[in-house]
């Protein structure tokens, strides 16, 4: 107890307990990290793969091995419209006699590409124009503003069947462009919010002090950081799209025949609810199914990505 | 208050008040947050007591277990995650921890108040600050909206509020920080309570502004004779207005004592790197010593003295044995194994 | 606050000036005959074109057809509106007036169901996480937003009409409050499920509050805390969010009024789609943008009355 205290050496950090070191976490890695283990995001991204595969390849998954388009309205004499699921057809056939089950499959091709053109354009506008809004602010902010509250003043449907019904021919291109036209102006104020959260802080003031341009600034700083609710919400777009293209086919706005679409099947069987169900059971029920995954990827994706959640 | 008289009656539930007793008496607790990955002791072992007139500050960084301990006094630490799992918080002689929650409410803001850091966040944006005062009236003395109105004004008059009468249907977003905070101590105060504790009061506050809310909060205290708990890490604030001082780290006192004491004659390595690292211009000192290392984690809190990896005292008895509360000087207690030895060698420097 | 509202309603106004042109834009002055666009395919002989090009002041000026057809929309304040006109001669007004009577039942119906049981599910499931309740409201909620408004009403017609029976399946005029509820259901719904979500997510957020850490160490009980200090702060974004409803409502009605027939402007707007009467269909949408940007004023004027806050903006 006499030995005097030896003053001199500061213990070494990395020798002080407690003090850890370790893999730099960043919120993408974290997100995946976490994401990996949840049920939801397993089953919605799996669903998702699955749906979007199927509409890239619907030979594939064609198992019935007829043509969609190929409906005989009858076959040797024994009609062939409207008859239910059995082991020849399996979702049956519909009013002109083709088999149900492969236009399903095919209808899929057509919704979830409407889907995601949409969300990828309107995702690219809104963060182009939601940043330049957000950050520079002033007239520029207020310009775009404007613009948004007049297109937002428009409800989608009403908006979509105002347009569409001016129209005598409608194909993907005019669907896309119209849900676009009338879609962006959410994405936008979310893109646009998210930027004016993310520029407050000092780390762009701290990129301004060193001379960065605003260019450089926007697209290495602003952005990648306030990409995360914009991702979340344009998962759940596309699963909102997807709905809305089937809303507008079924009230006869939307795509026309002979395009496969889940909304025009509904459309054609809405009054045989009694009698041949199955006319609206498996469009709805792939319908719905693709949008509850893409739905559910968004907000499993939120959850992920939320850092006050963790 | 006369009022107040009536409702101050002198037991909670059954259990008779000990006019006796000290106000406050903390002794041995424990406080730990039940997480998915880990528990966190958040306050291991701590003991301290209030009596009237008095001004006790817990001083510690951030993670300490001050605030925790609070709160735990307060009875509003969630559960789950939190659990207070051993020890006894006693108010005039009653245990509170085991309260029904009934009676442990009437103890909250009647007897003791508290009052928070970020007066922004801590009122509510939606309702006016006479409305949130009035409440207390309200709902614990029965008056009605417009009595309630007139309480809240006298109150903000007495926090030195300026045109309280104006100002009674203002929201708290349209005061300034310094007036905001006065608005949560009127509110704790109308009901007279016994004790007042302040978590990092003046911590989101200017240096001016600070001042005047510590002045502010000894006058209050020498009319009223309440107890007065200040909480904080800011050494300079409490300097002026404590009486003793409780000095935590890792969830447990490593000092206690009369705070001038404390503050000129430290008696452990934790105190003495606190007091080391901050600048003194009365002193001729050319370079700040920072105390090296980092916070420990509460969930792997070190064995022995939790002070041992950033000690330059360190001993080998300091790693495996933790160190009970010697008493330096009467009241003056210290948890070191070789406080002696460091006082010493402190006073040489 | 007076100055908060007259703000809101500048802000308003020349939106209002700018979508009405818009629509009138896009239908009356786009390239190519409006008269043929109008007719979609309909054979009409040169004399009714060009009785339908002066009634519709398409020889007119551009200025002046636009100055003609906001006197029209104008022409409600004095009750005296005019919307168009469908191919036999009866103004889109007079139509309004006999259905809007409907649909605005349906609306109140499915708003207050989907209001009351929303706000109380999402309060439910708030306040006891992770519990029994608060799961079950989350998963059903991501159902129902999930599965497209149509495929709900078939649905239900078919469970709670055909099957089971216990309601009917379309409207009928002998029954006009039973047989008007499985549309609201049906129309609320959706909104019902974002209404519960966002009331859950907005007083979980707001617990998490310091100021419900004040509230309780004033001795407050657990229901005052919750009741009155949280629940007034987490109504804040579901009052801004019922604005934007209203918007799907009105889309919601258009597919509900046509999966039951219930006879409402929702209906006609349908029914004029599938016969090309869209003179028709724009006026009754022109009548419903506005109704859309006047709700969403009353509803910014109401956030700010909950919120004093924005009042200052």
């Amino acid at each position: 107890m006499t030995e005097p205290f030896n003053e001199g050496t500061p213990t070494p950090l990395e020798a002080v307990e407690g003090l850890k070191t370790g893999p730099e976490a960043s919120l993408w890695s974290d997100a995946w990290r976490q994401l990996r283990r949840r049920p939801m995001f397993i089953i919605s991204a799996f669903l998702v793969v699955l749906m979007m595969l199927i509409a890239l390849f619907p030979g594939l998954f064609n198992f019935s091995g007829y043509d969609p388009r190929d409906c005989p309205l009858a076959v040797d004499g024994v009609p062939n419209v409207r008859l239910g699921p059995s082991a020849e057809h399996w979702f049956g056939t519909d009013l002109l006699g083709c088999d149900y089950y492969a236009r399903v499959i095919y209808g899929a091709r057509v919704s979830i590409s409407i889907g995601i053109i949409v969300t990828v354009f309107s995702t690219l506008v809104s963060l182009v124009f939601g940043s330049i809004a957000g950050y520079y602010g002033g007239f520029i902010d207020t310009f775009i503003a404007r613009i948004t509250d007049v297109v937002f003043a428009i409800p989608v449907i009403l908006g979509g069947i105002l347009i569409l019904s001016l129209f005598r021919q409608r194909g993907i291109l005019l669907v896309s462009v119209v849900l676009i036209v009338l879609g962006w102006p959410t994405m936008l104020r979310l893109a646009r919010s998210s930027v004016l959260s993310v520029k407050e802080n000092e780390y762009v003031d701290a990129a301004r002090a060193l001379g960065a341009s605003n260019f450089r600034i926007i697209r290495r700083h602003i952005l990648p950081n306030s990409l995360a609710p914009v991702i979340v919400y344009a998962t759940i777009t596309v699963g909102v799209i997807i709905s809305a293209e089937a809303a507008l086919s079924f009230l006869g706005v939307g795509l026309q025949l002979p395009a496969i679409s889940w909304g025009l099947m509904l459309a054609a069987a809405q009054n045989r609810l009694r009698t041949d169900p199955h006319l609206l059971l498996f469009p709805g029920l792939f319908l719905s199914i693709t949008v509850f995954a893409f739905i559910l990827l968004g907000d499993a994706l939120r959850d992920a990505l939320d850092p006050r959640l963790r | 208050m006369a009022t107040d008289q009536i409702f101050k009656k002198d037991s909670i539930g059954e259990r008779p008040l000990d006019p006796q007793a000290p106000l406050l008496s903390v002794e041995d607790l424990h406080v730990e947050f039940r997480m998915g990955v880990g528990t966190v002791q958040a306050v291991n072992g701590l003991s301290y007591g209030l009596d009237r007139h008095e001004t006790l500050a817990i001083l510690g960084e951030s993670g300490s277990g001050k605030s925790v301990n609070a709160q735990a006094v307060m009875g509003i630490i969630d559960t789950p995650p939190g659990y207070i799992t051993q020890g006894s918080v006693k108010f005039r002689g009653v245990e509170l921890l085991d309260l029904p929650e009934t009676q442990r409410r009437s103890v909250r803001g009647e007897r003791i108040a508290m009052i928070f850091q970020d007066a922004l966040t801590a009122l509510n944006p939606v309702f006016s600050v006479g409305w949130q005062i009035a409440e207390m009236f309200r709902i614990h003395r029965g008056l009605s909206k417009k009595e309630g109105f007139e309480k809240a004004i006298e109150l903000m008059e007495r926090a030195r509020i300026p045109l309280a009468r104006e100002r009674v249907n203002s929201y708290p977003h349209e005061f300034s920080g310094g007036m905001r905070q006065r608005v949560m101590i009127a509110m704790a105060l109308s009901l007279d309570p016994d004790i007042l504790i302040a978590d990092e009061p003046t911590t989101a506050l200017d240096v001016t502004v600070q001042a005047q809310i510590m002045e502010l909060l000894r006058e209050l205290q020498q009319e009223t004779g309440m107890g007065l708990i200040l909480i904080t890490h800011d050494l300079g604030v409490i300097a002026e207005v404590a009486d003793n001082v409780v000095v935590m780290y890792a969830g447990r006192e490593v000092e206690t004592g009369e705070i001038n004491e404390v503050y000129h004659h430290p008696a452990h390595p934790y105190t003495i790197g606190l007091m080391d690292s901050i600048p003194r211009p009365d002193l001729h000192t050319e370079r700040l010593e920072p105390i090296v290392g980092q916070p420990p984690d509460l969930m792997h809190i070190p064995s022995g003295c939790p002070f041992h990896p950033r000690c330059r005292y360190r001993k080998d008895r300091c790693v495996t044995e933790v160190p009970s509360l010697a008493s330096v000087d009467g009241d003056r207690l210290s948890a070191c194994h070789y406080w002696e030895e460091v006082m010493r060698e402190r006073a040489h420097k | 606050m007076g100055r908060y509202i007259i703000r809101r309603m500048l802000q308003f106004i020349p939106v209002f000036f700018v979508t009405t042109f818009m629509i009138f834009l896009m239908v009356y002055a786009m390239p190519g005959d409006p008269i043929r666009a109008l007719a979609g395919d309909r054979q009409m002989s040169a004399s009714t074109l060009e009785a339908l090009r002066e009634r519709y002041n398409l020889n007119d000026p551009f200025v002046v057809q636009y100055g003609k057809y906001m006197k029209g929309i104008f022409g409600f304040l004095w009750l005296d509106g005019d919307l168009g006109t469908d191919f036999r001669g009866q103004p889109v007004t007079e139509k309004l007036a006999a259905k809007l009577p409907i649909t605005i039942r349906l609306a109140l119906m499915a708003f207050g169901f989907e209001v009351v049981i929303g706000i109380l599910a999402g309060i439910l499931a708030g306040v006891r996480q992770k519990g029994f309740v608060d799961n079950l409201v989350l998963v059903s909620t991501l159902v129902v937003i999930a599965i497209p408004i149509f495929v709900l009403g078939f649905i239900a017609q078919y469970m709670l009409g055909v099957r089971f029976g216990i309601m009917p399946i379309s409207y009928n005029a002998r029954d006009p409050l039973f047989s008007l509820l499985m549309p609201s259901l049906v129309l609320g719904s959706v909104s019902l499920a974002y209404i519960a979500r966002l009331t859950r997510t907005s007083l979980v957020e707001n617990l998490r509050g310091d100021y419900v850490r004040t509230a309780t160490s004033k001795g407050l009980s657990r229901r005052r805390v919750v009741g009155i200090h949280t629940l007034r702060n987490s109504m804040i974004p579901v009052v801004t969010f019922l604005a934007i409803d209203l918007g799907a409502l009105m889309g919601g009605a258009i597919i509900t009024e046509t999966i039951f027939n219930v006879p409402g402007i929702g209906r006609e707007i349908y029914d004029s789609v599938t016969h090309q009467e869209n003179a028709v269909v724009v006026g009754i949408v022109t009548f419903m943008v506005i109704v859309y940007m006047l709700a969403n004023l009353v509803v910014d004027v109401l956030y700010a009355v909950l919120d004093p806050r924005i009042r200052y903006d």
